[in-house]
């Protein structure tokens, strides 16, 4: 039992039991941003802890270290999972730093938030290491079900029950399909393992590609590709605000880890199969998402397609399967994190002192708060890819590997989809620049200022300057194709 | 008669085809639940069964069993406080009800 690998989710579960215990310490009327404070600066010093765990490049070549295992070859840690844990992480600190005053003002049961917050945070982070199907289940269920709750967590709110109970039903369902897909899987390989079915011959029969068919449609749901997208909008709308930024930012980036995993190394020969239908997919999600998110009235709803599409960018990346694509998916998942903290916490300001998140209540937002605004304009030109925002360099990545690959239609179609995206997130920008609002200053404190302001220089950071991250992305992919 | 792989796997494929329509056509909140646990159980007969009459030499499947119960029950106890929630929102725990969220 090697404890040091799973290093990262003892600390990330003790700091879980903390808040459970905190928020019984601490008196009944104090307020609970306290315990999110603490949360953030342990997080933070993991984060940069974490970068003496990656195996070197030279290691990795000459083949003396590539990863750590825990039970067996249940779990693996490598520079792949390290990298997404490294990114959950720093999801997770922006969400608490823009999310503290939120939370204090609207949630009945504050510290449960950020107990909840850290298993979720804790799921992603199994998600990321799975290595076999029952540790990939246990991961995305631990994820899963602290989400169902959070979503839920705003009792004065009608829609955010309707959104948990939506995001339940549909998440059971496509769980029970998955489980059912995997023990099909398991009955005709005998293994749960990756790595064995991935040299197991029994997996191309009838009930094999039935349950890895099945299994693709259960990560299908949880990343909300369309067609089975129906329950993101209306859970994205539901839910308090920072929980959406933790949906759109951690639980996709999870998905997106665990399914490149399960498709390169347990299917990477039904995955020849799959990557025209991977392909097809990621177009529609582009295209729908894109001409839906249009007609929203709802900055979060119009978000949610947003994501959708933003999905689609990056199964651009795994369609071309190889380690350009990869990296790209990975560097693209980063910066898509700080762009997203960018407009969620303008959002979050705004549902939280205006009492709504559609278009009108971001009016005039430019007055009463400059900094804000300004923040979200970049934010969603760094999502539609509009240079020296970092999105354009993550779109540059995912298009040119999958053109090198022979799908130019695909790139091409990302491409039109992307100028179209330019026009609703402008519409944002219009609202809050162009209309009148009630001019009413809002209150900002230090740690949402904070967090704007660092995703906004991480934003344009990454854009002008690529290199530290792709670096570091590089080093991911290179070990996970070793 | 003995009771082979292909009764246990008919058990389930019919079992989880129940529980599917159970959780898509039923309107009530409590019977979509009912149908969602019907389908966990049905993969649970799948991986006892696999494990027991298929040559493997670990318990893989059977420790899958109880890691899907578990998260079953976890998931079902979080939809009934949802239900509860929700009856007391709207006093009622029809799905079709759940429509304020339109777009």
């Amino acid at each position: 039992m090697n404890f040091e690998a799973i290093s990262t989710e003892i600390f990330i579960l003790v700091l879980s039991l903390f808040a459970i215990v905190m928020d019984l310490v601490l008196p009944k009327n104090e307020s609970r941003k306290s315990i999110g404070g603490v949360l953030v600066f342990a997080l933070t010093g993991w984060v940069l802890y974490m970068f003496s765990m990656y195996v070197p490049e030279a290691a990795v070549a000459d083949g003396s270290a590539t990863a750590r295992y825990f039970m067996d070859m249940m779990y693996i840690v490598d520079n792949y999972s390290l990298f997404f844990k490294q990114l959950f992480m720093v999801a997770t600190v922006f969400t608490l730093l823009f999310s503290m005053d939120y939370m204090q003002t609207v949630l009945r049961y504050k510290g449960e938030f950020y107990a909840l917050l850290m298993t979720a945070l804790l799921g992603m982070c199994v998600l990321a290491s799975a290595n076999d199907f029952l540790t990939a289940f246990i991961g995305l269920e631990l994820m899963t079900i602290s989400f169902y709750i959070l979503v839920g967590a705003r009792i004065s709110s009608v829609n955010s029950s309707e959104a948990a109970v939506k995001y339940l039903v549909v998440g059971s369902v496509s769980t029970a399909i998955m489980l059912y897909g995997i023990s099909l899987v398991y009955g005709s390989t005998g293994t749960v393992q990756f790595y064995e079915m991935f040299r197991n011959q029994h997996l191309f029969t009838a009930a094999g590609l039935a349950g890895a068919t099945m299994i693709m449609i259960g990560f299908f749901f949880k990343l909300s590709v369309i067609p089975f997208h129906m329950w993101a909008p209306d859970v994205y709308q539901g839910a308090p605000t920072p929980i959406t930024a933790m949906l759109a930012m951690g639980s996709k980036a999870a998905g997106i880890a665990v399914l490149m995993r399960v498709l390169y190394v347990a299917f990477p020969l039904i995955g020849f199969y799959w990557l025209p239908i991977l392909a097809v997919l990621s177009a529609v999600c582009m295209i729908g998402g894109n001409v839906m998110a249009i007609r929203q009235n709802d900055v979060k709803r119009m978000l949610a397609y947003s994501s959708i599409a933003q999905a689609g960018y990056m199964m651009v990346g795994m369609v071309s399967a190889d380690y350009p694509g990869m990296k790209a998916v990975m560097f693209y998942g980063m910066l898509y994190v700080f762009a997203n903290v960018g407009a969620f916490t303008a959002l979050s300001v705004v549902e939280q002192q205006r009492g709504g998140s559609d278009y009108k209540s971001l009016a005039g937002l430019a007055k009463s708060a400059p900094v804000l605004a300004a923040v979200m304009t970049i934010s969603l030109l760094s999502m539609a890819g509009i240079p020296p925002t970092a999105g354009f360099a993550g779109k540059l990545y995912l298009f040119t590997a999958v053109v090198n690959q022979g799908y130019l239609w695909l790139a091409f179609v990302g491409f039109i989809m992307s100028m179209i995206s330019v026009y609703y997130y402008l519409q944002v920008a219009k609202a809050m620049y162009l209309n009148e609002g009630d001019g009413k200053e809002l209150h900002i404190s230090g740690a949402v200022r904070a967090a704007a302001v660092l995703s906004v220089i991480a934003t344009i950071l990454f854009g002008v300057w690529p290199e530290k991250l792709a670096e570091l992305t590089n080093l991911a992919a290179y070990t996970f194709l070793q | 008669m003995s009771v082979g792989l292909g009764h246990c796997l008919l058990l389930a494929a019919m079992l989880f085809a129940i529980g599917l329509y159970g959780a898509l056509a039923k309107r009530n909140i409590i019977a979509i639940l009912m149908g969602i646990e019907l389908m966990l159980n049905a993969v649970n007969i799948n991986f006892v069964a696999f494990n027991r009459f298929t040559p493997v030499s670990d318990l893989t499947g059977q420790l899958m069993t109880v890691f899907a119960i578990t998260v079953g029950v976890a998931e079902v106890a979080i939809g009934v406080a949802l239900a509860y929630r929700i009856y007391n929102d709207r006093l009622t725990i029809n799905v079709d009800e759940l429509d304020n969220m339109k777009g």
